[in-house]
């Protein structure tokens, strides 16, 4: 990875880490808890589409989404190489992990903006 | 200093285990590694969006697999991953950003606790706001 690049993942890693740290438990203690448990009604088809389907929801969840995955992207990457000692395969490591994360990004732009 | 020193050349051999002898060493592994409960709820939410568009239908399957056992205890993993990475990164935003008033340095506690209580307000304006509107 070519030096001047780094502070260009790392702003992406930083994003990620505020977004997923303010947005993302409070999302999965609604879908991953309250719903399954049955602690709130189960919202209705009608109201979660419509609520979907407004720009600035799309927009901001796109936001927390994609910036997640380079956040995992770029911690996920040097866990790699510290915690396995793998820097002999920084490169490699480093083309995969940004490479998925900007795969999912797309894959979720596309499911959010087109489907 | 000769530029072919190479960092390299000081490398120690070490165990892939390294990190598990101090208590340090594996906090800081395990934060690392709740970037995997990140992105894994991230596909939730992408699958989210993917089943409400395939109609009603979609999302019934959807309320199935987040129903799922499987799925809870995967959530449940998840879920105490992103706490632990949401407090370690706001505990951490105070060394980050220095923030002065006046001459003296804002004391980390002020910057952490604001953070602490923003976190708290938009999960419960969120949580609320979807409780409401769906």
């Amino acid at each position: 990875m070519k030096r001047r690049a780094e502070p260009f993942w790392w702003s992406l890693f930083g994003a990620g880490g505020v977004m997923s740290a303010m947005f993302l438990p409070v999302l999965l203690l609604f879908f991953g808890f309250a719903v399954p448990f049955g602690w709130i009604d189960v919202p209705a088809y009608e109201g979660l589409r419509t609520l979907l389907d407004m720009f600035l929801v799309k927009l901001l969840l796109f936001a927390i989404v994609a910036l997640s995955f380079f956040h995992w992207a770029h911690r996920f990457r040097f866990t790699l190489y510290e915690g396995l000692q793998l820097h002999r395969f920084s490169r490699t490591i480093a083309f995969l992990c940004y490479g998925i994360a900007i795969l999912l990004s797309v894959f979720a732009c596309y499911v959010m903006f087109v489907l | 200093m000769d530029k072919s020193v190479n960092k390299q050349y000081y490398r120690k051999d070490m165990s892939i285990f390294w990190w598990t002898r101090k208590w340090t060493h594996i906090r800081f592994i395990l934060r690392e590694l709740t970037s995997l409960s990140v992105a894994f709820f991230a596909l939730e939410i992408v699958l989210l969006f993917f089943s409400v568009s395939r109609g009603p239908e979609g999302y019934q399957t959807f309320v199935a697999v987040i129903s799922n056992p499987i799925l809870i205890i995967l959530n449940f993993i998840a879920f105490v991953g992103l706490i632990f990475h949401s407090v370690t990164w706001f505990d951490l935003a105070p060394k980050a950003m220095v923030i002065k008033v006046g001459k003296r340095p804002l004391p980390a506690i002020v910057i952490a606790g604001s953070n602490y209580m923003g976190w708290i307000v938009v999960s419960v304006l969120i949580f609320w706001f979807l409780t409401e509107n769906t």
